[in-house]
């Protein structure tokens, strides 16, 4: 009986939510009537400094916030401030997990691993890395941005230890790193409230939409939010597997 | 009805059917396998609905880093947990 009404429950629900979003936008696909109403569309045209013309990619000069992805420019711009709170929880998170699993049994003997795994990692680390690298310098252009691009570059040594059981990261290297980016995150927000008044306002000119170098704090904002979640994360698997080096 | 809308219909039936077998499957490794294939198929449908930015995070974090979580915290339950 409770089993039939738990069913019964889920599947009402799951028709409540296809109800509500078809009548948005159609099962998978844009209504684009509807979409047209939608709050987030008049966010989308709204003109933010007067400049009223169509955005032309790698021409358009001096755009407010002159970032080609839409997403970054709220991220690493707009709410910027909001970003750092992120970080901070991830920080917070990590150190939870190192506090909690540097105090459990060490010296666990680890799996072996095998012989395809060992040759390929070779192959597959510097791919990976490089495309974390890729995917956070290209934040203010491409999707991604500096969340899956350090959780990429804590992926790549994820795989480095589960292909070599005697691995061991560089953990004080880690470490150091992460608290200079978290450092130079905030000491670029209080550069910006002394060039600008604001805190993290983007103080650098911001160039031509569409190249590498444009976005003002944007491409920094982003590399340094890169390496701080690659090296946290990559700290947090390295506490996974027990090893936490004494410092 | 495209070729798209049928991709995105299959993608649907497939994110479903997924999550089903991870939560009726008996093994928590087999589980957590159909964790990591829903994620992959979530990252689809992400894709197919123009935010390749959550598909590119959700790639990288729902089916690479949570996966390797899961089987860490799995094999350090021991005999507390099932059989693996």
């Amino acid at each position: 009986m409770k089993r039939v009404f738990a069913g019964l429950l889920a599947v009402a629900f799951g028709v409540v939510l296809l109800l509500g979003i078809s009548a948005s936008t159609g099962l998978f696909s844009y209504n684009e009537e509807l979409l047209d109403d939608s709050a987030a569309s008049h966010y989308i045209a709204k003109d933010v400094n007067g400049d009223t013309g169509e955005i032309i990619f790698g021409e358009t000069m001096d755009a407010e916030t002159g970032s080609a992805n839409m997403v970054t420019s709220v991220i690493a711009n707009y709410r910027s401030f909001d970003t750092l709170g992120e970080v901070t929880v991830l920080f917070l998170a990590a150190l939870g997990v190192s506090l909690l699993a540097g105090s459990m049994d060490k010296g666990r003997k680890r799996r072996k691993s095998g012989f395809i795994l060992k040759v390929s990692s070779g192959i597959l680390f510097p791919l990976m890395l490089v495309t974390g690298i890729y995917i956070f310098t290209h934040g203010h252009l491409t999707p991604g941005g500096g969340f899956p691009g350090g959780s990429m570059i804590a992926s790549s040594f994820l795989l480095l230890y589960l292909a070599d059981e005697n691995f061991r990261a560089n953990v004080r290297g880690f470490k150091i790193a992460e608290g200079i980016a978290g450092t130079l995150y905030v000491v670029l927000g209080i550069i910006g409230l002394l060039a600008g008044g604001y805190f993290l306002i983007n103080f650098l000119p911001t160039g031509v939409v569409g190249n590498l170098f444009s976005g003002g704090i944007i491409p920094i904002v982003y590399v340094i939010i890169g390496l701080k979640v690659g090296s946290e994360i990559t700290g947090i698997i390295t506490d996974m597997f027990n090893e936490e080096v004494k410092a | 009805m495209n070729w798209f809308n049928i991709l995105e219909a299959g993608v649907s039936v497939l994110l479903v059917a997924v999550a089903l077998a991870a939560v009726l499957s008996k093994k928590l490794l087999v589980s957590i396998i159909f964790l990591s294939a829903l994620s992959m198929m979530a990252v689809s449908a992400f894709a197919l609905l123009s935010a390749p930015d959550v598909a590119v995070t959700e790639a990288v974090i729902g089916s690479g880093l949570v996966t390797f979580i899961f089987v860490a915290s799995i094999r350090n339950l021991g005999k507390a947990g099932e059989k693996l």
